[in-house]
Parts: C-alpha cells; sequence; structure tokens
C-alpha cells in the first residue's frame, strides 16, 4: 500500500513537472519595459500592422511588440471573451468588438482607419467584370465571405443596395481565403476589402465600385480593461492613431479614420 | 488480472482528459434556445450533407481500402512495409494540407484538374463531390491500416487449406478470409467513417464552405462560431449534435460487431 502511495505520489509529481514545463510562458518580469505587448488585429491588417510594430519599437525602443495574432475579428472577439491576455485590439469593424464590450472588458475604443470594398479579379481581368451585376453571371465563379463575418456582411450591404443576388460557390470564414481563391485561379471573382488587392500586389487586380461608400469598414482600436501591459498598449494604440502611424496605413490602401 | 494500482490511476487521468472538456462543451449548451439551433433548416441541411458525404466516403474506403488491406496484408513483409509507409502519409498530413494537395491536383488550375477544366469546363472543386473526395482522403488510411492488421494477426493457414480443398479466389475471400477479419473490417469502417464526419480542413479548403453544397457540419460550426452574437450559441449546440450522431452511429455498428464476433 505504501508502496503504491509512494509510486502514485511519484507519477503525479512527474506528470505535474510535465505540465508545469510546458505550461511555463514567458515569465512576467515585473520591469513593464521588457514586458511584450500583445496584440491581435483583424487579418486584414497584417501587413501594415507589422510595419506599425516595426516603426513604433523603432520610435519606442523601449518597449517590444509580441509577434501579432492575426485572425477574422470575430474569432479574436471570441478569445478575448474567454480570457485570452491581450493589450490590444485591433479589428475590422465596429460590431466585432461588441462581444468584447458586452463582456465589460473594454469600451468601444477609437477609430483608426477605414476600408472600402472592391471587386478582385484575375490580373488582365479575363471575365471583363466591371460592375457587381457581373458577379451573378453564370459562367462566373464568385467566391464571397460568409454573411456573419465583417467581410461578408459588407459585402451584403453592397449586393442589397445594388439589388443584386450572387449565388457564391463558396462563402469563406475570413477575407484572405476569398483572396488566395482568386490569385490561386480556383475562383474568378469575389469581394474584398481595397486593401487586400492592394497587398496582393500583381497576383489580383481590383475592379472599384462606384457604390462602395454603402459599406465602409472602421477600424476600432482598444486597450482592454485588464490588458497585462496598459501602459506600453496605450502608447502602440497612440502611435497607431498619430500622423506616422496614419501615414503608414494609407501606403497599404487604408482610407484615413 | 489485476493491474498495478498506480496504472488505474493514470488511466483516470487519461479519461478525464478526454472526456472533461465534452463536459465542458455541454455545460456551454443554452438548453432554451437548443431546439431552435438544433432544428433550424440551416443545421439539419448540414447534418443531413454530413451523413450523406460521410457515408459515401465510407463506401469509398471500403470499395478500394478492402483490396489495399488484401494486397498489403498478403505481400511479402518488405514491400508490405513499403505500401503501408504511403498509406501512412496522409495521415500524418494536417488536413489543410490535404485539401492544399487536392487543390493542386484536382483544382481549376491543378495538375489534372487544369486540363479537364480547360477541355469540359467541370471542375471538382465547390460541388458535394469535392467533399466526398476530401473525406475519403483523410478517412481511407484509418480503414486501410485497421483491416491491414486484423489481416496479419488471422494468418493464412485456413486460405491454404481451403485451397488446397478446390475453393477458388473469390471462394476462400468471401468463405474464409473475410467471415475471419469481420471484427476489423467493422473497426476500420466505424474508424473512417466517424474520421470522414468530423473532416475539416481538408474539405474547408478543396470543397469550399457553401450552404447545401459543401457546408458540412464541421464547417457550419465553424462559420457559426465566426458569427457574433446567437450563432456562437448554435456552434455549441452543433457540435453536441456531431458528437451525438457520431454516437449514435458508432454504438450501432459496435453492436453489430459483437453479433459478428462468435
Amino acid at each position: 500500500m505504501s508502496r503504491t502511495a509512494r509510486v502514485s505520489a511519484a507519477l503525479l509529481a512527474l506528470l505535474a513537472l510535465i505540465l508545469a514545463a510546458c505550461g511555463s510562458n514567458d515569465d512576467k518580469a515585473d520591469g513593464s519595459s521588457d514586458a511584450k505587448i500583445t496584440i491581435f488585429a483583424a487579418a486584414s491588417l497584417q501587413g501594415s500592422f507589422d510595419d506599425l510594430s516595426a516603426a513604433f519599437t523603432k520610435a519606442h525602443p523601449e518597449y517590444t511588440v509580441a509577434p501579432i495574432v492575426y485572425d477574422g475579428s470575430q474569432a479574436l472577439a471570441k478569445q478575448i471573451v474567454e480570457g485570452a491576455d491581450v493589450d490590444v485590439i485591433a479589428f475590422a469593424n465596429e460590431s466585432s468588438l461588441d462581444p468584447v464590450t458586452e463582456a465589460g472588458l473594454s469600451d468601444k475604443g477609437s477609430i483608426f482607419a477605414t476600408n472600402t470594398m472592391e471587386i478582385a479579379v484575375a490580373p488582365g481581368n479575363p471575365k471583363h467584370i466591371t460592375t457587381l451585376a457581373d458577379l451573378a453571371k453564370p459562367d462566373v465563379t464568385t467566391v464571397l465571405c460568409a454573411p456573419e463575418v465583417p467581410c461578408g456582411s459588407a459585402s451584403q450591404k453592397l449586393l442589397k443596395a445594388a439589388n443584386i443576388d450572387v449565388k457564391a460557390v463558396s462563402e469563406e470564414t475570413n477575407v484572405t481565403s476569398v483572396v488566395t481563391r482568386i490569385a490561386n485561379g480556383e475562383a474568378d471573382a469575389g469581394l474584398v476589402y481595397a486593401t487586400d488587392v492592394a497587398a496582393a500586389g500583381d497576383k489580383l487586380e481590383g475592379v472599384t465600385l462606384p457604390n462602395a461608400d454603402d459599406a465602409i469598414n472602421r477600424y476600432p482600436i482598444v486597450v482592454p480593461k485588464n490588458a497585462p501591459s496598459p501602459e506600453a498598449a496605450k502608447a502602440f494604440a497612440d502611435f497607431v492613431l498619430s500622423a506616422e502611424g496614419q501615414k503608414i496605413l494609407k501606403q497599404y490602401g487604408f482610407g484615413p479614420a | 488480472m489485476r493491474l498495478p494500482r498506480p496504472l488505474y490511476l493514470l488511466a483516470l487521468i487519461g479519461f478525464a482528459l478526454l472526456l472533461l472538456p465534452i463536459v465542458g462543451l455541454v455545460s456551454r449548451v443554452r438548453w432554451e434556445t437548443l431546439g431552435d439551433d438544433l432544428f433550424s433548416s440551416e443545421s439539419m441541411t448540414a447534418l443531413g450533407l454530413s451523413l450523406g458525404t460521410a457515408a459515401c466516403a465510407t463506401v469509398v474506403c471500403v470499395v478500394v481500402g478492402l483490396p489495399m488491406a488484401l494486397l498489403i496484408g498478403r505481400t511479402g513483409r518488405r514491400t508490405a512495409s513499403v505500401l503501408r509507409t504511403l498509406v501512412l502519409v496522409p495521415l500524418v498530413l494536417p488536413p489543410m494540407v490535404g485539401g492544399l494537395a487536392l487543390l493542386s491536383l484536382l483544382g481549376r488550375s491543378g495538375l489534372i484538374g487544369r486540363p479537364i477544366f480547360e477541355w469540359s469546363g467541370y471542375s471538382l472543386p465547390y460541388t458535394t463531390a469535392a467533399v466526398v473526395v476530401a473525406q475519403s482522403f483523410v478517412a481511407l488510411p484509418f480503414f486501410v491500416i485497421t483491416l491491414e492488421g486484423a489481416l496479419r494477426t488471422s494468418g493464412i493457414s485456413h486460405e491454404q487449406i481451403a485451397a488446397t480443398l478446390g475453393a477458388g479466389r473469390w471462394r476462400v475471400l468471401s468463405r474464409v478470409t473475410l467471415p475471419l477479419v469481420m471484427p476489423g473490417l467493422v473497426a476500420g469502417t466505424v474508424l473512417s467513417f466517424a474520421r470522414a464526419l468530423g473532416e475539416f480542413g481538408a474539405t474547408a479548403l478543396f470543397a469550399g464552405n457553401a450552404q447545401g453544397v459543401t457546408r458540412t457540419m464541421p464547417l457550419a460550426i465553424y462559420t457559426a462560431f465566426n458569427g457574433v452574437g446567437v450563432t456562437q450559441d448554435s456552434a455549441v449546440a452543433l457540435s453536441l449534435l456531431l458528437l451525438v450522431s457520431a454516437a449514435v452511429v458508432v454504438c450501432g455498428l459496435r453492436s453489430w460487431r459483437e453479433d459478428a464476433v462468435r
């Protein structure tokens, strides 16, 4: 019996040790200077926020930024509500921040950029797509974002405003997969952000829409109430809103806040 | 047989690791809206599509997997180990990569897909058939490996005796080989069905996500999870539905298996 107890205790200790070893993440240094700023940003901010973070650490060497977590705004909101530690939240539209504000974790933040939608087509526009109505043509394979996600709700708004019904062959859960499908030639057209077209370089061509302002996305940035390093987080958010930050965003195709 | 006591403790920890998260999931269910979430036309469509495509994929697995397993199980050791490794490749590929691989072969700009598309205008992605292909791709290894193991352990002595007594190839296969490995065959079928039912990554990439055409349960759950508010509750409800339907199917097949084992 005592042997059993001893072996069990040893095994338990071993298991605890393994779990502890796996779970020990970067220990919080009390000097907030080497605390890393954790940023959750919408997928559409990918290139611009990498640049912003580089420019920010150049201007403020006392801070370090952890590798930025990019994903669909909704999935990120879910993780935040479930208790993920985050210093700065930057989402693709105001409504995706609602779950976070409703949970009492943050206020509404401030708008730092805007983004409009364009039709993305293959380089050279082989299907000669010029209007939203072309997306409904039977010989055009169209991919859209699912209505549940920000790019999808914006797409629906545009199509409704123009009174066009498009049957998408696939409804993607993030805008990046719409871009990828068109860039890889697996689809002819789709609705994506102006910034996605800018980021894709020569893999995609954008067709601007006359009624693009019917679905304009406002990007909020906010420091949540329980941010591990609030001071550094605020410095980063202020940098994004500053003239220098705005200049970087403009290079990536974002409109002014 | 009585096991050394510490093993019971470790086994208990293992069971807790597997089952407690599911208890957690059930605790998240909003019972008052459960009915609406489950019986909404969207979720029923997704469930029907999931069960249908998983069943098709399972049939594909049995039809091509059975000959594969027989081939591997009845060749020489060296050839068998090479073939087994080949079968295991899709098993270790992350499903997303599997989807990408399928696209690069069968997509509109894929190796085979491009000439077919240019010649006939037909392309596989975004169709229900693409879902079945993706599911078969990930489920087939499970079937083959399970059945092949059973074939190895059953040995060939019975088959040789049947052959010396004048039974032909088909007769040996249907009267001796298959009845002997029936438990393994059923286990492989159950496993590949369960794997097909839960398949997400390869389907999402290769077949896309269109309601009623390629949006299976896992994709419906993921789409709902990406939504806001109400749809998140339905994601949990749908997960529960998938869990229950998988359990029902697996239990049904298992009871059939009990009959198969003497």
